[in-house]
């Protein structure tokens, strides 16, 4: 599986990057050397063999349904580049 | 002896017997930062005016007799844990202005202590890379070598330490980010367990390998730091309701008898560089003078590491940073246009090349059609493994390794070539991958005067087994001593 300059243009699509038209080159270049050498993980003999997500076992984390604080609007919106009466502001969508 | 120079240890000795306050070492350790952060660019923010804030709200505790281990030293942070109130920046330009408006869990315990936040340190950008070269704000100088790199990512905060521009730091280690550069920089830096240090506010790079550590000028303070910051934290689901052990009770000298380390036998490879093998060598056989046995392990998957690390971490990290969208904070480009476009310019002009290289292997390898060859068979290999530490571990206590192929690169060497930066990487992803602690220790220097680091890794929550080790090591030797001239 060779990546080709489209699919690295349709991932980057996916992935809400623009890319200009050297850094395709460049990725596509770099990023089939690693894919190329990812490939060994097909000589790995799987079968049979669970999958791990997270190295240590762990159940369910619960805790007790309590009131605790949260940060208040404001603060929790100071970052935000533009903001309007303790909302969100984003270009227009619809 | 300079103040700055100081350990944990010293200065609380020190500030304990009011010899010193805390204003006069916080003092020291800012003027030693400006007198030779501009040769190493290890901080990105100095906290001028806090850090002196904080030393007299420590001196006033130890003037009411309340002084635990940390009050009033001043520590550096690598840049992806929040502090409230100050900049936290991951080294990209997506979050340059970003002030985080709650403390990390790591960063309330340090509080409660009443220990000084000095600055934020450099690292690459949300923490990809193994040279701090991926940084977006700057590049950082090994104190050894200025014309070589620190290690990284948490290569700020190495330097920091090593050039005595903070008593102690926490970095933090997703396939060798708080080793690796404690290797390249002569300290000493630990990774623990996984789940064993609240990960609540360390900013998310792959979640199941993330991990916050020490990194310290040696292993006292390495199990000083570590009391401070291990246990459980109902923030973090990940992290493990298990008893914190008090990690100083392992720093005694009596020897490593009835012990055994095994060395891997693929670690071995062609690949290692001279004066590090002869180090390391040196190294095993220094344990064994002190009474361990060292038998040969096998573990068998070394070859699939790197390449089922560069699966997974890209994996996990194009879906962790989806969430910079130029929304809710952080950078948003205002050029006009609708959402979407607003969206992709803000990512585009916000992220390095390093991490849009590594959003677009993660989002290719997840994608349709490529989630079972790429994902589904990276976490599989994992599980292997995973078996293999578990299988070795039946034959040894601990296991010992370099933690670099090689010492410090020439910056620039290896930023156009992805692939050979991400195989220098080989023996440290295993810890991660495994979930296992994995200590660096100094072990020698090469013919160029760079600092060579010892591995040791140990069984899940086993942190005990590696600063024993590393304790009996470090008091036969004196590399860690040893000071860059800057």
């Amino acid at each position: 599986m060779k990546i080709t300059k489209n699919e690295v243009i349709h991932v980057a699509d996916l992935s809400r990057l623009d890319l200009d038209e050297e850094s395709i080159d460049k990725f596509a270049g770099q990023i089939a050397n690693i894919l190329e050498y990812v490939e060994k993980l097909g000589h790995a003999d799987t079968e049979g063999v669970a999958p791990t997500s997270h190295a240590i076992f762990l159940s369910n984390a619960f805790r007790e349904d309590g009131e605790i604080s949260h940060l208040d609007r404001d603060t929790a919106i100071a970052n935000a580049p533009e903001k309007e009466d303790g909302s969100f502001v984003v270009p227009r969508v619809i | 002896m300079k103040l700055y120079e100081l350990t944990i240890k010293e200065a609380h000795e020190l500030l304990k017997r009011k010899e010193i306050s805390s204003q006069e070492l916080t003092r020291a350790v800012l003027e030693r930062i400006h007198a030779v952060d501009d040769k190493v660019k290890a901080y990105i923010t100095v906290a001028d005016e806090r850090a002196m804030e904080d030393a007299r709200i420590a001196d006033k505790a130890i003037s009411e007799g309340n002084i635990s281990r940390l009050t009033g030293i001043p520590l550096a942070i690598k840049d992806l844990m929040t502090t409230e109130g100050l900049r936290t920046t991951c080294a990209s330009k997506i979050l340059e202005n970003f002030v985080p408006p709650y403390n990390a869990t790591v960063i309330g315990k340090l509080k409660k202590e009443h220990a000084v936040i000095a600055g934020k340190t450099n690292m690459d950008e949300f923490a990809m890379g193994s040279s701090t070269e991926n940084s977006g704000i700057q590049i950082t100088h090994n104190p050894w070598d200025l014309s070589r790199i620190p290690g990284g990512s948490s290569g700020g905060s190495a330097a920091a330490v090593a050039a005595d521009m903070c008593i102690a730091s926490l970095g933090s280690d997703t396939g060798g980010s708080i080793r690796q550069p404690a290797a390249h920089c002569g300290i000493v830096g630990l990774k623990p367990t996984y789940g064993r240090v609240s990960r609540f506010g360390l900013v998310a790079y792959a979640s199941s390998l993330d991990q916050i550590g020490p990194m310290t000028k040696d292993v006292t303070d390495c199990a000083m730091l570590m009391n401070a910051v291990a246990g459980y934290d109902p923030k973090d689901s990940t992290s493990v309701p298990k008893e914190v052990p008090d990690y100083t009770a392992c720093l005694k000298h009596e020897g490593l008898k009835g012990m055994t380390i095994g060395i891997p036998k693929e670690y071995s490879t062609a690949g290692l560089d001279a004066d590090v093998s002869a180090a390391v060598k040196n190294a095993v056989r220094k344990i064994e003078s002190l009474g361990a046995e060292c038998i040969e392990i096998s573990l068998p998957h070394t070859e699939y590491v790197v390449a089922a690390y560069y699966v997974i971490a890209p994996c996990e990290a194009s879906s962790n940073l989806a969430r910079y969208d130029g929304v809710k904070y952080g950078f948003r480009d205002k050029e006009k246009g609708d959402l979407m476009q607003m969206y992709r310019s803000t990512r585009s002009k916000g992220f390095g090349a390093e991490v849009k290289r590594r959003i677009i292997i993660g989002t290719y390898c997840l994608s349709a059609g490529y989630y079972d060859a790429y994902y589904g068979k990276a976490s599989q290999v994992r599980t292997l493994i995973m078996e293999d530490f578990k299988n070795a571990f039946e034959h040894c206590d601990a296991i010992a390794s370099p933690v670099t192929p090689a010492p410090a690169f020439r910056i620039g060497e290896n930023t156009d070539d992805p692939l050979t930066m991400y195989l220098s990487d080989i023996f440290t992803l295993s810890a991660n991958m495994a979930g296992i602690p994995g200590i660096s220790v100094p072990c020698g220097f090469s013919g160029d005067g760079l600092p060579i680091g010892l591995q040791i890794m140990g069984k899940h929550f086993n942190e005990e087994i590696l600063l024993t080790v590393a304790y009996n090591f470090e008091q036969e030797t004196d590399f860690h001593k040893r000071k860059p001239m800057l």
